[in-house]
């Protein structure tokens, strides 16, 4: 059977489970720092230790947070908030349990937009969103005869945002993913680190033949560390149910483990997740309902998120909607943007600057536009001597570089490094007459019509003047001149 | 008189007249302990500060109090009475004690228990039993008993109990002493460990109701460690001990009076209603429909929470860890399961399991979510009641001490002596246990009185007037 014909007769149905770090300055039950990297067991007290006696008090920034999200992802907030224990025993969690949320998690019924690859939206549905606290970190080759365990993790708030089976291909829960960390980190609860933890995601897959109204047996798929392993993952996984489906066998219920290096997802040791968490209600924390202005003040402090921000960007701006989708992955590079456009009319060529040569100066130094010490309005004078012809775009880039360095404005570094473009006539003519003299062959190709031999020219007199000339002019001069 | 026999409020009015001084008292104590406590074995622990602690006390109340072993003193070995919990120190104060360190309280140790309060005998104790000081083959009633026995026999001025059943007023009556089980929120429960957490309260355990008043003032009031605790301004309970309860409205719950009470228990009780009738309280009789449900209930509540509660004791963090010898599962569930089954006793692994099976995937509905369920109607009854009466008065168990390892083997007697007072748990209101006099082969009887969520003021001042015209909390064991 051919690939596209299976494809036809299969379609694949993919639910995620995003746990994310919430950025509060301090832990969800005790107050301990939210930090990460720190020396280990070093975050802790006796309260996120579990030590007998001690009980957990809610951090309200964390319940703040969590509405902030639920609201963003279009949920129905529950205002009555009421927390539950999930027993399970690992060393990771100290007191034997998980204080979570199981019948009235926080968000529900809600949803998110993801773009498709022909400009349409699909709702993605969010089925519940609930606060937990996080465990701790195992750590299982620094001793030689056990394990260690660290407990700064221990009690980070959480907040674990559950799709419904609405996702059909490896790219769309890829894309959802993008779309979610956008929103999420516009919400900056979040700082949304895979690497460091503080987003995870595990993901639900199953297949069935195309129209069948019931899901078929789904795997379960851990420990992808970044959004391009999530998407290998399912894409594996899709192909591992389709040859087991195909060959007449059944799929089992099972977790696996994507392993990176391998490329593959290999089961877990069914055992390990024969768990009742026999959840019930946490009697440390009394239930207590947030009032409808708590929830409304939330709301009225939301920022605009992403897809309200590209919408707005084009029709304000009137900019195309891929720069705009550029722009707007950084909220921080947006109102960069939107701070430029105060000082300049220009918008696309805004854009260009921002995606094209900012871009490249951040991604070469690994750093985002917070660190710059170069602010809109210096960019903007920038561009402005790059189109006054000042500059030309080469040592406009160059000048860029220098005052991302230096912190420098524009007019410091043309100064200093006597960048600006020599724009006194007579000075490029005898630049011109210099090259035409030292090139008879090239001339004589240009006199017999052949264009593109100017090319050569211009070039040799940007060199003669090292790159402080204008092509354009050059070009015009040497016209003249042959 | 001796020192250690008196009152706090007594000897702080001798303090007050300079006529003895805390160092004095606390060696009045010290020595009663060194005589008496190879016999009684109230205190599993002693703070060997104690002495320098009285000599130095300048707050309020430098009395010398004895602490249940389930509440937390910083760097002090706190066990539950139970070997899982050997050598564990913690690094902080429970609340209350944090509130009796700043009122000048001097902290004697800490007393026996049943195994993490399961029990209402203190005989499931990793130490051996605590005995009565009115007899010494009879248990000292639970699982507070190691606090009522140092009290009864004068090892302490007062003390601190734990209560989530009856485990402070049981063995108070048992011990002849006043016991108050706080309203539900009254009392922070940062530090004490936990047996089942939306049933426990702290209390004081003392000789007569105005230190209950007294110790009720130190140790109550909003915590914001507890989200538990009760945003309620805490009057001064003294002020509620008035000798007058003329026209105070009480109910006799018909319920409380059926086959399984002690006629000479009974009888006590009968002549206590009339004797506060005559001072002009008005007695009915009333109804808690409701109250044949409550041992079952609470013993799925009560044993559901602490199957989650004592999940922390793994071995992992601090406390006893054991292997066995030879390998068994792996490395890690070995170590949980070893150390869980040395370090618990029978008591203990009885009430997890049986937690853990009303918990369980299958049966939580038809057990625990129904024991929630029948715990609202428990306390609906009480509601409906407090609608028309000030208080209830019953008995606080239905039988006098028992003895020593007569209920070892048959654990739903034992959960039956609760009987009484487990529904003022359940129902979350507070309730006392006074003397009321003596059986013939002298031991002595409680009389319980339970009144309206933070309503402590009502128990207070029927108890004492009831105090004021009887003698009992004077009568004196001597040892």
């Amino acid at each position: 059977m051919s690939q596209t014909t299976t494809e036809k007769k299969y379609e694949t149905v993919i639910g995620l489970e995003v746990h994310l770090q919430l950025n509060t300055a301090t832990k969800i039950f005790c107050g301990c720092a939210n930090v990460f990297g720190r020396d280990p067991n070093s975050q802790t007290c006796p309260v996120c230790l579990g030590l007998p006696g001690t009980l957990p008090v809610l951090n309200k920034k964390a319940l703040e947070h969590a509405i902030k999200v639920a609201l963003a992802l279009n949920c129905k907030v529950n205002p009555y908030i009421k927390f539950d224990r999930k027993n399970y025993f690992y060393p990771d969690i100290p007191k034997g349990y998980q204080i979570s949320q199981f019948d009235l998690p926080i968000a529900s019924d809600g949803y998110l937009m993801i773009p498709l690859a022909d400009g349409a939206f699909k709702r993605i549905g969010i089925k519940r969103a609930h606060l937990e606290e996080d465990a701790g970190k195992l750590i299982h080759d620094a001793h030689a005869t056990g394990s260690l365990v660290d407990y700064n993790r221990t009690g980070t708030p959480l907040i674990e945002i559950v799709t419904d089976p609405d996702l059909r291909s490896a790219q769309e829960a890829f894309d959802y993913l993008h779309i979610l960390k956008l929103t999420l980190q516009y919400l900056n609860v979040s700082d949304c680190d895979m690497e460091k933890g503080s987003l995870r995601c595990d993901a639900n897959i199953s297949i069935r033949e195309m129209g069948a109204p019931n899901l078929g047996t789904k795997a379960e798929v851990k420990n992808m560390n970044s959004f391009r392993a999530v998407k290998l993952a399912l894409e594996f996984e899709e192909n591992r149910h389709r040859t087991i489906v195909e060959s007449g066998e059944r799929i089992i219920q099972e977790t696996r483990l994507w392993n990176e290096e391998k490329a593959m997802t290999f089961a877990m040791r069914s055992k390990e997740e024969a768990h009742d968490y026999r959840y019930f209600p946490e009697p440390d924390l009394v239930p207590f309902t947030v009032d409808q202005s708590v929830i409304d003040h939330v709301r009225q402090s939301l920022p605009e998120l992403p897809q309200q921000k590209l919408k707005r960007l084009t029709d304000q701006y009137k900019i195309s909607e891929y720069d705009a989708a550029v722009i707007i992955q950084d909220p921080d590079i947006a109102n960069f943007f939107e701070e430029c456009t105060k000082h300049y009319a220009e918008t696309k060529k805004i854009c260009n600057w921002i995606n094209g040569a900012l871009f490249q100066e951040l991604n070469a130094r690994k750093m985002t536009i917070k660190d710059l010490k170069i602010t809109p309005q210096d960019l903007t004078t920038l561009i402005k001597k790059v189109e006054e012809g000042v500059l030309n775009n080469l040592t406009g880039k160059d000048t860029l570089k220098f005052m991302i360095d230096s912190g420098k404005s524009t007019e410091e570094i043309i100064q200093e490094k006597g960048l600006a473009q020599e724009s006194d006539d007579s000075v490029l003519e005898k630049i011109v007459d210099e090259i035409i003299a030292a090139n008879d062959k090239v001339v004589a190709q240009v006199k017999e019509g052949k264009d593109s031999a100017i090319g050569f020219l211009v070039g040799q007199a940007m060199r003669k003047c090292q790159g402080k000339g204008n092509p354009k002019k050059f070009g015009e001069i040497i016209r003249r001149r042959i | 008189m001796k020192l250690n026999e008196l009152t706090a409020h007594e000897i702080l009015d001798l303090i007050k007249q300079k006529k003895t001084s805390s160092g004095e008292v606390c060696q009045a104590v010290l020595d009663q302990i060194e005589r008496s406590d190879e016999n009684v074995k109230a205190f599993v622990r002693l703070n060997d500060q104690a002495s320098a602690t009285a000599k130095e006390a300048n707050g309020p109340v430098p009395i010398p109090i004895a602490i249940k072993d389930n509440i937390c003193i910083t760097d002090q070995e706190v066990t539950c009475s139970s070997r899982i919990l050997k050598n564990f120190r913690p690094p902080y104060d429970a609340t209350v004690i944090e509130k009796l360190k700043k009122s000048g309280a001097v902290i004697l140790g800490h007393t026996n228990m049943d195994e993490f309060a399961f029990g209402s005998s203190t005989e499931n104790s990793c130490y051996g039993p605590t005995h009565n000081p009115w007899k010494l083959d009879c248990v000292p009633g639970g699982s507070s008993g190691g606090s009522t026995a140092a009290v009864a026999a004068n090892e302490a001025i007062w003390a601190l109990g734990s209560d989530t059943g009856g485990s402070i007023r049981q063995p108070a009556a048992f011990c002849g002493v006043v016991g108050l089980k706080p309203t539900y929120g009254l009392v922070s429960r940062y530090g004490l460990i936990a047996f089942a957490s939306s049933l426990d309260q702290i209390g004081p355990i003392t000789k007569d109701v105005t230190d209950s008043a007294l110790l009720l003032n130190i140790i109550s009031g909003t915590d914001s460690r507890d989200s538990t605790s009760a945003p309620f301004t805490v009057p001064d309970y003294t002020k509620a001990l008035v000798n007058e309860v003329k026209n105070i409205k009480i109910g006799i719950p018909m319920e409380y009076f059926i086959e399984g009470i002690d006629p000479e228990v009974k009888q006590l009780i009968v002549n206590a209603i009339e004797m506060l009738e005559k001072s002009g309280a008005i007695f009915e009789e009333v109804s808690l429909p409701h109250t044949e449900y409550a041992v079952a209930t609470y013993y799925i509540i009560a044993t559901a929470e602490a199957s989650s509660n004592l999940a922390r004791f793994d071995g992992v963090e601090y406390g006893l860890r054991c292997h066995p010898e030879k390998m068994r599962k792996n490395p890690l569930v070995d170590m949980y399961e070893e150390t869980r089954a040395v370090g618990f006793g029978k008591e203990v692994k009885r009430r997890i399991m049986l937690g853990t099976y009303s918990l369980s995937s299958g049966y939580y509905d038809d057990y625990y979510l129904r024991g929630l369920k029948v715990r609202t109607l428990i306390k609906n009854d009480f509601d409906k009641v407090f609608e028309n009466y000030d208080a209830i008065i019953t008995p606080t168990a239905p039988t006098t001490a028992f003895k020593i390892g007569e209920k070892a083997n048959d654990p739903l007697s034992m959960y039956l002596s609760d009987i009484y007072t487990i529904s003022a748990n359940l129902a979350g209101i507070p309730a006392i246990s006074i003397p009321c006099g003596f059986s013939k082969d002298g031991l002595p009887v409680g009389l319980q009185i339970m009144a309206k969520p933070f309503n402590e003021e009502m128990l207070l001042r029927i108890a004492y007037s009831f105090e004021q015209s009887t003698d009992w909390h004077k009568r004196k064991v001597r040892l």
